[in-house]
């Protein structure tokens, strides 16, 4: 075992029988050592906090929240603990807060950069017993709900306001956990992301403190009063606070929605299609790009006879009228380009399998190699900049010889590769690795980043210093010492 | 062919995502303050009476509901996924709670035999209380044919086509029309409401009515005894040989 920990008598038998994957471990992989003990004096006191049902030193309890959907390696915390409130999540935060105790936010651990895994133990804070949906006002557009409730349950509860919660991520993640990565989604090129979508969260600071980042009750479509501190929030990946409620904005369901698939002769043709859309002011709700590797895949795993060629999925919505017109332009520009084999998608049936077997391309990709877990790749560049960086990505996944299929939100210039990773063959992990950071220095050379949306956590860390700089570090360094002083919240994050 | 008129039977009860908790009296569940909807399999049965009128197989497609006056939430959420009018039949909270299928089918052959309904769409039974009768009763009432379980209908020349989901697998019938078909899960995938269809159905017309106005009683015929909770589960025990097992297994009488 390559913990380092005192680990209290009582945790440790349980430890011993701890399975992990066999698994070569690269440098960056190593746990840190450290000497964190969750006593077992905390673990009373929690269990003082939310009494004895709500908290678990349980190996299979623990196992669930050590890892999410990403390729790095469990990580087991010391102890998983269910808050029902935001008093409780305040109570536990000084708890660890006193004891140096490392503290993890968890939603639903569907993240893709190992956000949550517990790399240096500690307490694991699973939030999804806070699971009220606590006001929507119609006709304001927006809704205020706690940290366990996911997007899906929100939008079901819409239904029949006419309302939706557009971010789609393609899991089915909490809301709050989308406010912590900044999430995005096949939405962002018509509704934006996280980013632009948070009018006010409350949070808990490691010290206990409770505080609404715009005010309480504060929830306006914009506003000048003092320092964002919701966008601070936004995207901070659970090393700031714990995201304890968030206040979202919402938007009416489209009238009329309808879905194409259409391939291309080459890469550059779809790619150069979605600038020449982009560019002529085309409203599209959804502009997806797969590449045949991605295809093959999609048809194999979700069962569809797509051709396997470098293809966009779009979908456009809109009002009766406008709908035509956009779906008239969009043609002439894909044919030009070389589009051809147009299917389409009208009925809410079609539609939603269609989306959904995107979605799934996740698994999709691991089919390809079962057994594998995705490594994934987030680059986004400036729309202009699009092209370049997947020609040069596809050539480097090529001479990797490496199965690299190629998905993206090209509406957004950004793009992911899901490679399928075998922890068991180290030669492959490091082609994948090497590759990947590859990808992502292109990018940061054409004006992007290594992550559109997926987060820092753990495996971008040494990207993120070379992408902010020098400065831009140590300020948001100092930053996380004036919220978080003894670097409780998930540790090992985002800075190294 | 001329174009038929469709009735379609809403249901308000409790949203299906909720947590239903049973009432301190224990002689049923909370209600009060609790997010309700209408009945999933009745959204299904709207959205299919929309897609004939959209085929031009339906010329008018009019939602029912009966209840207290919350139902007319109901009505105006049909009528914004496409219905052009709505019927609500006034029933008060009390009398609500002891509704049952055969006053629901009662009332409904009545309103079909008014409106000059070719073609009667319901859900094939309501979240709450699980029936699954109305549409039986009702077809047996007007003496109409009924295709129920319907998760395919095609039509075919003043009949359907009728696929319903049975015990063995799938079944297709002729029901020769006017006919009472109700809907399962799979037959559709239900549109959203949009805001401004939901605009529109507010100035569709609604007709308020009672159930004397169609000569039905819808006296309680029974009473609730008692609503509980299933058992809470106990925790499993972790044994640690089949010796144990067997003693175990033994001792409880279980062999």
């Amino acid at each position: 075992m390559y913990l380092c920990r005192r680990i209290p008598k009582h945790l440790q038998s349980s430890l011993k029988n701890v399975k992990h994957n066999k698994s070569t471990i690269a440098p960056e992989q190593v746990q840190s050592e450290s000497s964190v003990v969750v006593s077992s004096r905390l673990i009373e006191e929690l269990q003082g906090v939310v009494g004895k049902s709500n908290i678990s030193t349980a190996e299979a309890v623990r196992e669930q929240h050590g890892h999410d959907e990403s390729y790095h390696p469990t990580s087991l915390p010391d102890c998983v603990i269910f808050a029902e409130n935001t008093e409780q999540v305040s109570h536990i935060a000084k708890l660890c807060n006193n004891s140096r105790t490392p503290l993890i936010p968890f939603g639903t651990g569907t993240g893709l950069e190992g956000g949550i895994n517990a790399i240096k133990g500690g307490v694991c804070l699973n939030l999804s017993k806070m699971d009220k949906i606590l006001s929507v006002n119609q006709e304001d557009f927006d809704a205020t709900v706690e940290a366990g409730v996911s997007r899906q349950t929100l939008n079901t509860y819409l239904r029949d306001t006419g309302l939706l919660f557009p971010i789609d991520p393609g899991a089915d993640a909490s809301l709050c956990g989308m406010c912590a990565t900044s999430a995005s989604g096949t939405n962002a090129v018509r509704y934006g992301t996280m980013r632009e979508n948070v009018l006010n969260l409350e949070v808990v600071l490691p010290d206990g403190r409770i505080f609404d980042t715009a005010g309480t009750g504060r929830r306006t479509k914009k506003t000048s009063a003092g320092y964002n501190l919701t966008n601070l929030f936004v995207g901070s990946e659970g090393t700031l606070g714990i995201i304890t409620k968030a206040t979202l904005r919402l938007y009416g369901i489209p009238e009329c929605t309808t879905s194409a698939v259409c391939s291309f002769p080459s890469v550059q043709n779809a790619v150069d299609t979605t600038v020449n859309i982009l560019q002529c002011g085309i409203q599209m709700a959804r502009i997806e790009f797969l590449d045949e590797v991605a295809i093959d895949a999609f048809n194999k795993y979700s069962k569809y006879d797509m051709n396997v060629a470098p293809s966009l999925f779009m979908e456009f919505a809109g009002s009766d009228g406008t709908l035509d017109k956009q779906v008239e332009v969009v043609s002439e520009i894909a044919q030009m380009n070389g589009g051809s084999d147009f299917k389409w998608a009208q009925e809410a049936e079609e539609r939603n399998r269609l989306w959904k077997a995107r979605h799934d391309i996740v698994y999709a990709c691991m089919a390809l190699q079962p057994g594998s877990k995705p490594y994934s790749t987030d680059v986004c560049v400036p729309i202009s900049n699009l092209p370049d960086v997947i020609i040069k990505s596809k050539q480097l996944i090529d001479e990797a010889g490496v199965i690299g299929p190629m998905v993206g939100h090209v509406g957004d210039g950004n793009f992911h590769v899901f490679f399928p990773v075998d922890r068991s063959n180290p030669e492959q992990v490091q082609k994948i690795k090497d590759v990947a950071k590859q990808m992502a220095l292109i990018a940061q050379e054409l004006d992007g980043t290594c992550t559109g949306e997926h987060g820092i956590g753990l495996g971008k860390r040494e990207l993120l210093e070379r992408e902010i700089g020098e400065e831009g570090i140590s300020v948001m360094k100092q930053v996380k010492s004036a919220f978080d002083p003894n670097n409780i919240m998930n540790p090992g994050k985002v800075f190294c | 062919m001329s174009a038929y008129r469709v009735l379609v039977g809403c249901k308000r009860v409790i949203d299906y995502a909720v947590k239903i908790r049973v009432k301190p009296d224990k002689l049923g569940v909370v209600t009060d303050g609790v997010k309700h909807s209408m009945n999933p399999f009745d959204e299904i049965a709207i959205e299919e009476a929309i897609r004939l009128k959209e085929k031009k197989l339906a010329s008018e497609v009019v939602a029912f509901s009966c209840g207290p006056t919350a139902s007319q939430e109901t009505l105006r959420t049909a009528m914004a996924m496409g219905a052009d009018r709505a019927i609500h039949v006034e029933i008060d909270g009390k009398e609500a709670e002891t509704l049952q299928p055969i006053h629901v089918a009662k009332l409904l052959s009545k309103v079909a035999q008014e409106e000059k309904i070719d073609i009667i769409m319901l859900g094939k039974q309501a979240i709450d209380d699980d029936c699954n009768q109305t549409a039986q009763m009702t077809a047996s009432l007007l003496n109409w044919p009924q295709a129920t379980f319907a998760s395919k209908i095609e039509n075919d020349n003043g009949s359907f086509k009728v696929t319903r989901e049975i015990d063995g697998g799938l079944e297709t019938i002729k029901v020769k029309l006017p006919a009472v078909i109700s809907a399962d899960l799979r037959l559709n995938e239900p549109r959203y409401a949009t805001l401004p269809n939901i605009m529109k159905a507010k100035k569709k017309p609604l007709a308020k009515k009672k159930p004397s106005d169609y000569g039905v009683e819808v006296k309680a015929h029974q009473q609730v005894l008692k609503v509980e909770d299933p058992p809470v589960r106990q925790a499993g025990q972790k044994l640690e040989t089949v010796e144990d097992l067997v003693v175990k297994l033994k001792d409880g009488g279980f062999v």
